[in-house]
């Protein structure tokens, strides 16, 4: 059960990452299967070569944003549909983790990772990584619910929810497709490096699937917690990823079930499908 | 205060569907004009204020505010000196956001939006102040999301948050049409108030013929991309509503003979 929260805890970054770009900015971005792995690689890489771990997470989440960036320019520049264009990146990033790994997998077990100086400090191993992982995810919720209810936070949300009304009150909604999309891919960066360095590895092939977990997350999130506002919706993101993981987990390993590993997108794919259904079944009726 | 010279906006140019909307219209407003706009649907009403807001731009010609010329800035840019209120009344808010969101949004236009709190006490104070003018109750309930209200009190809004940071000039475009006749007249008063009390140089579209003649200083009719009537003084409040019938029968008239020619 500790993994599965702890795995949960990670992914909150990317059910943020996620809600920040389809909720607040409305893009949706599949760059995100591949800047997950990208923050993995370049953090994996770095700490191989002897760097800090902070900087090789920074380093993880400042690739990741480019690639988000990447996307945007795609987008606002060029008018490429922003799915597609996220697509594009996505794909790119394959070949690019390859080429900053040099290889498909690079182990980090025996490495030292910014959670090393906190094994030994009393606290049991085992909670050592869901206790840290669980105060990083309050430090970058309270920071992303300030940033949004600032005026540049306000500006943003604007500019996903009425880009006509934005521009008309003087918000020049490319900058901020540009700035959110960097800040929800360096989140996923930061989930990427986190995961690595949690979990001992890096692999080009962890990403696959990253978006969907990361709806699943945002959505589990709006089921259970609906319309309180911001801080809800930020808190419902971290709820909903911890909670997906703790079904994903109960449903395979109950052999009643008959569910094996491998059948995991399947699972996610019904639960996800499940949840965009459920609110509708309820109102009564599926004629809307 | 605003100067439109040799305005001329095609759609679609170059393509078999090319629609000029604008052509070659010349145009000057004084500072504090209430200028009425009308016209046949297609005349173009539309598009000048799109034009003027930056959402169009010209294909020849050139827009001046405020002795700027704006003719290639963008709308966001525009809108320090342009403020919008469009015919939708979803279209000039968020309606995810709060009422107090969407004014502080309209608060900071300007000026840098930076990492500041939005909704500073100051602010606050101000929203509930000049909300509360508006006679609506809303003050009470600025923590609202804008979607749970009516068509008509976000109208009400968005001419207030027009207002803010004082732009100087006012765009409206119908924005009464979509409201029930009680709540239209409410938004008709209090824009003659707004504008009045804030000295605002505005621009009105308007189908109703009582609106454009009862509001404003000046009325001008547009039709198939040209100005074909501009009236204001004396001359103006002369005119009765017929007599505007009258004249807008006449040039549509005449097209329509036009047209028979070419069928003919």
């Amino acid at each position: 059960m500790f993994g599965a929260v702890e795995l949960g805890l990670i992914y909150a970054f990317v059910g943020l990452a996620v809600f920040l770009a389809f909720r607040v900015l409305d893009f949706p971005d599949l760059t995100v299967d591949g800047s997950f792995p990208l923050g993995a690689a370049v953090c994996a890489v770095l700490i191989i070569a002897g760097a800090n771990p902070w900087l090789a997470t920074l380093a993880g989440m400042a690739a990741a944003a480019c690639a988000g960036l990447v996307t945007a320019f795609l987008n606002v520049r060029f008018k490429i549909l922003h799915l597609l264009a996220s697509i594009l990146t996505m794909i790119a990033l394959f070949s690019v983790n390859l080429r900053i790994m040099g290889r498909p997998n690079i182990a980090l077990l025996t490495e030292q990772t910014i959670l090393t100086p906190f094994y030994g400090l009393g606290l049991r191993d085992y909670l050592v990584r869901p206790v840290f992982l669980a105060a990083l995810v309050i430090v970058v919720v309270v920071g992303l619910g300030l940033f949004l209810a600032t005026d540049f936070g306000l500006a943003m949300r604007a500019t996903g929810a009425n880009p006509r009304m934005a521009r008309a009150q003087g918000i020049a909604t490319d900058r901020y497709i540009y700035v959110g999309m960097g800040l929800s891919n360096a989140l996923v960066g930061l989930a990427g490096a986190l995961f690595a360095q949690t979990n001992g590895f890096a692999d080009v092939t962890a990403g696959v699937g990253t978006i969907v977990v990361g709806l699943a997350a945002v959505i589990v999130g709006e089921t259970i917690l609906r319309f309180r506002g911001l801080w809800w919706a930020l808190i419902g993101c971290v709820l909903g990823s911890i909670l997906y993981r703790i079904a994903i987990q109960l449903a395979l390993s109950s052999g009643s079930l008959g569910l094996q590993p491998s059948d995991l997108n399947l699972a996610t794919a019904v639960l996800v499908a499940l949840a965009l259904v459920l609110p509708r079944l309820r109102k009564g009726g599926m004629t809307a | 205060m605003i100067r439109v010279e040799n305005l001329s906006v095609t759609f679609a140019a170059g393509t078999p569907l090319a629609k000029r909307a604008l052509d070659g219209v010349d145009l000057s407003v004084a500072p504090g004009e209430f200028v009425s706009l009308i016209g046949s649907n297609g005349a173009g009403k539309s598009t000048l204020l799109s034009a003027i807001a930056g959402d169009i731009t010209a294909s020849t010609g050139r827009v001046i505010i405020d002795g700027e010329d704006v003719t290639r800035q963008s709308t966001a840019r525009r809108s320090r000196k342009v403020a919008r209120v469009f015919q939708d009344p979803l279209a000039g808010s968020c309606g995810q956001l709060t009422i107090e969101e969407n004014l502080a949004i309209a608060a900071a236009r300007g000026a840098p939006r930076g990492l500041r709190h939005a909704l500073t006490h100051q602010r606050r104070a101000l929203f509930r102040e000049r909300v509360g003018s508006l006679g609506l109750g809303l003050e009470a309930r600025l923590h609202d999301r804008m979607a749970l209200l009516s068509g008509g009190q976000r109208q009400a809004l968005a001419l207030l948050m027009a207002t803010f940071s004082r732009s100087g000039v006012l765009l409206l475009d119908e924005h009464t049409a979509a409201l029930d006749p009680g709540m239209a007249e409410f938004v008709i008063d209090l824009t003659r108030r707004t504008v009045s009390e804030h000295k605002l140089t505005t621009l009105m579209v308007t189908h109703s013929m009582r609106q454009a003649l009862d509001l404003g200083t000046r009325t001008i009719m547009l039709h198939e991309g040209k100005v074909v009537l501009d009236v204001k003084g004396s001359e103006r409040s002369g005119l009765g509503v017929d007599d505007l019938v009258k004249m807008f029968r006449r040039v549509r008239g005449q097209t329509l003979d036009d047209d028979a020619l070419l069928i003919g």
